[in-house]
């Protein structure tokens, strides 16, 4: 396994069922009364999270303090950053201070990727710009593993706003590392640029046409649409999106039984995801929720403690 | 004053010694045989390639108001290194050179360095703000007569204000060199080329309609006021196709493309490394291609460097959030020798068009990019065609350390640079 956690592109098939599987021994730790482990007594995690979050950051957290490591929280808006320090000099500050792992939230795309050459601690991408999102794809195979089983062969549908997304760039190199067939779909303005040809040597499917890849599909991931997105003209209207693209009920009813549903939050219900949909029996919101401690934990676990530790 | 240079193969046409006194050139041929009187100095230029001294109608030297980054004295070492005798200096310093007296100042301090002639580029709009005209008249009539016009850095996108400026500069035979950009199709943010990998990285795109839409709004604009307007740092194949078709119509537009952006490519920025950040950005490989043949066949008339100076801490930033810009002027020769020369696509002849003479017509520099011919100003730069250099970017003179070329093995170094009959260069270190 990779010393750092930037990019799915860090783990391999091996690495992500490794991770996955810890990542359901330490769920079970999650619903004991007492969840502390002391796997990573004597660690220490800083959270820098330079872009707002709530989930993200306090599952890390969560993770961290379960698995007995030292946790700080240093937020964006109280940072050196805002007062107009260079991103080097703030991460090789705390850096100075003695830290095993930064996990790392920032707006800019690649800042976690910079900061692993700047630095010598163990580097985990919570989230960078529009680029990648790690753990949640990892917690979203999670999730879709624990309903569907292997997902070797399995269809999934990424819908949303493709372009802003750091879920969707993740999700797609996990999903094919493990070896699902995936269509992402969005109107032509919210796909990435270079979509065609990036489909066609990672080997994926792109549609337009949302009607058309529903029945077919195991899992259908709802991505969260910006509504500011429409004054930059990538759409009308909310009702024109959501006629279009929408998990409405009308496409709820059109699923299969077995179909799973997604969304990495927080949600806009009524534009990209009708109530009845996201709480529909079939979909695993919550359980998405949920496995993201457990996953982090595992992540932890995998890159920050030592060689002989045991789970 | 006299100096002697032996055996210099004069554009790669012919091995000549050169016979220079006061400046001048007053002698070619085999000098030894003609009974030489004694010269103060001598060069052996054996192996060596005279060229005219190199013009760069584009540079960056921050001074006033980056000195940290770079000085007009920095600037102009880092010049004298890469082979020049004349730099075009941009007009965005703080303050904006969009006066008679700022731009003066910069005539003077690089007259007080004394290692190339630096002229100074007047600001098209006061502040670069593209609204009210700067004092385009007051510049050219200064002692620093300007004559090249640019808001680099921003392009000048208000079409009415563009084609005022146009109109008002002919009355001094003034041109616009025009960064393209329109600022709507690529903001502030745009970073990286749009394509596959922008769509990867999730890095701001800048797509090359962008750039195009203004080189065809602008050459339509040359045609219809019947104004000179020259595009700088042209980095598309479809801009080189519009300036194709505007060329082949008679309109008066010319162009520049730098060294970068004939040899590095957009997937160096895969790695999230500022050092590779510059505007416009690095294009896929077929934009590099064309814009090659473009500068062989002359639709690219120069080669201009866009020298952009940086301290380290103003790069030392997220990708998205870094400066713009790249060092240049020291490796721009070896680089375009060995993409050009070493292709065959020029010959020495030709990089002395593209690297001299024309940038200096461009720019209405009467004594740089002449012949080498009795009479003439004693520009030279001499170049040793075969020397393989590695780029170091700790050896620079530039004060600034953000070289995109740094450990890169390049085919042809500068040996030698007169200003004047004066050697500013020689062995490859400054004199």
């Amino acid at each position: 396994m990779n010393r750092h956690l930037l990019s799915m592109n860090d783990l391999d098939r091996q690495d992500i069922l490794a991770i996955l599987g810890t990542a359901e021994s330490m769920h079970d730790v999650q619903r004991r009364e007492v969840k502390k482990l002391p796997t990573l007594r004597g660690r220490t995690v800083v959270n820098m999270f330079f872009e707002d979050s709530t989930r993200t950051r306090s599952s890390f957290e969560l993770a961290g303090k379960w698995l007995s490591a030292d946790v700080i929280n240093i937020s964006g808006k109280g940072s050196s950053t805002s007062k107009g320090e260079s991103l080097r000099d703030t991460v090789r500050t705390v850096a100075a201070m003695g830290v095993d792992g930064f996990v790392i939230r920032h707006g800019a795309s690649g800042a976690p990727h910079q900061v692993s050459e700047w630095v010598d601690a163990v580097v985990i991408n919570a989230g960078d710009g529009t680029h990648e999102h790690p753990t949640q794809a990892l917690l979203d195979a999670y999730s879709m593993r624990q309903r569907l089983g292997d997902l070797e062969g399995r269809h999934v549908a990424i819908v949303g706003d493709l372009t802003h997304s750091r879920v969707l760039r993740s999700n797609l190199i996990c999903l094919r590392t493990l070896g699902a067939h995936v269509t992402v779909v969005a109107p032509p303005t919210l796909m990435p640029s270079g979509i065609a040809t990036w489909a066609k040597s990672e080997g994926f499917d792109t549609s337009y046409d949302f009607d058309a890849v529903l029945p077919t599909v195991d899992a259908v991931m709802m991505l969260r649409v910006q509504r500011e997105r429409m004054s930059g003209g990538f759409f009308p209207t909310e009702r024109e999106y959501t006629v279009g693209y929408g998990l409405t009920r009308e496409r709820l009813r059109s699923l299969q039984e077995h179909t799973v549903i997604l969304h990495p939050g927080p949600m806009n219900r009524g534009l990209e995801i009708a109530t009845d949909a996201a709480d529909a029996a079939q979909s695993l919101v919550l359980d998405q929720v949920s496995a993201g401690v457990a996953v982090r934990m595992s992540v932890l676990y995998h890159l920050l403690a030592g060689e002989g530790t045991v789970a | 004053m006299s100096l002697l240079i032996k055996g210099a193969d004069l554009l790669g046409a012919g091995r000549k010694d050169l016979l220079i006194s006061d400046g001048v050139i007053t002698g070619i041929g085999s000098l030894k045989a003609a009974g030489m009187r004694t010269v103060d100095q001598t060069i052996d230029a054996n192996g060596l390639v005279a060229l005219p001294g190199l013009v760069d109608l584009h540079t960056h030297l921050r001074e006033p108001g980056r000195e940290d980054a770079e000085t007009i004295a920095s600037g102009s070492a880092a010049a004298a290194i890469g082979g020049f005798t004349a730099i075009l200096a941009m007009a965005n310093t703080t303050p904006v050179t969009d006066t008679a007296e700022a731009a003066e100042r910069i005539l003077d301090l690089g007259r007080l360095s004394g290692l190339v002639d630096v002229q100074p580029v007047g600001a098209v709009t006061k502040g670069l703000a593209g609204e009210e005209l700067a004092e385009l008249g007051l510049m050219a009539r200064s002692r620093a007569r300007v004559r090249v016009f640019s808001d680099d850095g921003r392009c000048v996108a208000d079409a009415r204000v563009m084609r005022r400026a146009l109109e008002y500069i002919r009355a001094f035979g003034g041109v616009v060199s025009e960064h393209a950009q329109d600022p709507k199709l690529a903001d502030h943010k745009a970073c990286c080329h749009e394509g596959e990998l922008s769509g990867r990285l999730g890095l701001p795109g800048w797509p090359s309609v962008a750039e195009e839409v203004i080189v065809a709004r602008d050459v339509m604009l040359a045609r219809h006021t019947g104004s000179r307007v020259h595009i700088a740092h042209v980095s598309t194949a479809g801009s080189v196709e519009v300036i194709r078709w505007a060329k082949a119509q008679g309109i008066s537009v010319t162009a520049e493309v730098t060294p970068h952006h004939l040899m590095l490519t957009t997937d160096l920025l895969a790695g999230y490394d500022p050092t590779f950040k510059v505007n416009p950005p690095l294009r896929p490989i077929e934009d590099v291609e064309a814009l090659r043949a473009a500068l062989a066949d002359g639709t690219i008339d120069a080669v201009a460097t866009d020298h952009a100076p940086h301290a380290r801490h103003d790069k030392e930033h997220t990708f998205d959030n870094a400066a713009f810009g790249m060092l240049g002027l020291e490796t721009a020769l070896s680089v375009i020798s060995d993409v050009m020369v070493g292709s065959d696509r020029l010959d020495w002849a030709g990089v002395a068009r593209v690297m001299s003479v024309q940038p200096a017509r461009i720019a209405g520099l009467a004594g740089h990019g002449r012949p080498i011919a009795v009479g003439e100003p004693a520009n030279l730069t001499l170049v040793d065609p075969s020397a393989v250099v590695t780029v170091d970017r700790e050896a620079s003179v530039s004060l600034s350390r953000n070289n995109p070329w740094h450990g890169r093995r390049l085919t042809g170094s500068v040996q030698a640079t007169l200003l004047r009959g004066v050697p500013t260069v020689l062995k490859g270190a400054l004199v």
